[in-house]
């Protein structure tokens, strides 16, 4: 279970495991590059990089989940998440919460 | 001169296709807020008790990314000259956080739930172009999602 709340009501921690965490970096391909150049010019949204940004979060997710589960952990408490430019074109997309045991 | 021409072709055709996509935009936005009027979003950490039980919990976001029109960055440049408001970049976040939250509460909604606790949100601009100027902003919004436990609910 995935929660960005510190504690699940009806729920009790039994044990605390840590900081868990899960990122990935991604760029872009060029072809949504040129259509980004285009949008810049236009305005809207960018389809593409909203996809990439949401995938890539996923990914950090599954990531963290995965450390979470490695360690014994039921679920993932207050989890929050960050997003850095590394540089232009690639990002790198964070997600880190607490790992718990609940009953 | 033709570098002048383009840039007043890209000028134009930035504000012409610019305030229509964003006219466009609010106006989408303004009739999903209707629309989801009733899921509520409680800014807090502590649970309401009529909560407390009986609810199951998971995290949904909304992410949207939104790129700044010609005609946009041209004004926002100009402004930075005598400083002040940039009013064209108020809209482009307000319009990039409101739609994160309204997809963000799709999701919730498609799963049934009842209320959004918790919510944050977490903003990023994407760099693009010669002078570092914001290309684009990526507006993420998440929250914990309470719905109340049906009898034919899986585990989680």
């Amino acid at each position: 279970m995935i929660s960005n709340l510190e504690l699940i009501p009806g729920k009790r921690i039994s044990k605390h495991l840590g900081l868990v965490q899960g990122s990935t970096v991604r760029s872009k391909h060029v072809g949504r590059d040129f259509m980004a150049g285009l949008k810049n010019i236009f305005g809207g949204e960018l389809k593409g990089y909203t996809e990439l940004l949401q995938d890539a979060r996923e990914e950090a997710v599954a990531r963290m989940i995965e450390q979470a589960s490695s360690v014994g952990a039921n679920a993932v408490l207050n989890v929050r998440f960050s997003t850095s430019s590394i540089t232009s074109g690639a990002a790198e997309l964070f997600a880190y919460g607490s790992a718990v045991v609940m009953e | 001169m033709p570098d002048i021409i383009t840039f007043l072709i890209l000028l134009a055709l930035g504000y012409g296709f610019g305030q229509w996509f964003e006219r466009r935009h609010y106006r989408s936005i303004r009739e999903r807020e209707q629309e989801f009027k009733d899921l509520l979003i409680i800014q807090t950490k502590i649970i309401p008790s009529s909560f407390s039980s009986g609810h199951e919990t998971f995290l949904v976001n909304g992410s949207v990314v939104i790129s700044v029109d010609y005609f946009k960055r041209f004004v926002a440049g100009l402004r930075n000259l005598v400083g002040g408001r940039v009013t064209p970049y108020e809209t482009l976040l307000d319009r990039a956080r409101r739609e994160a939250i309204l997809r963000m509460k799709e999701e919730a909604r498609a799963s049934g739930a009842d209320v959004i606790l918790n919510v944050k949100y977490e903003m990023c601009s994407i760099y693009k172009g010669r002078r570092n100027s914001i290309g684009s902003v990526e507006a993420l919004a998440y929250g914990t999602a309470f719905l109340p436990i049906k009898t034919t609910a899986g585990e989680r």
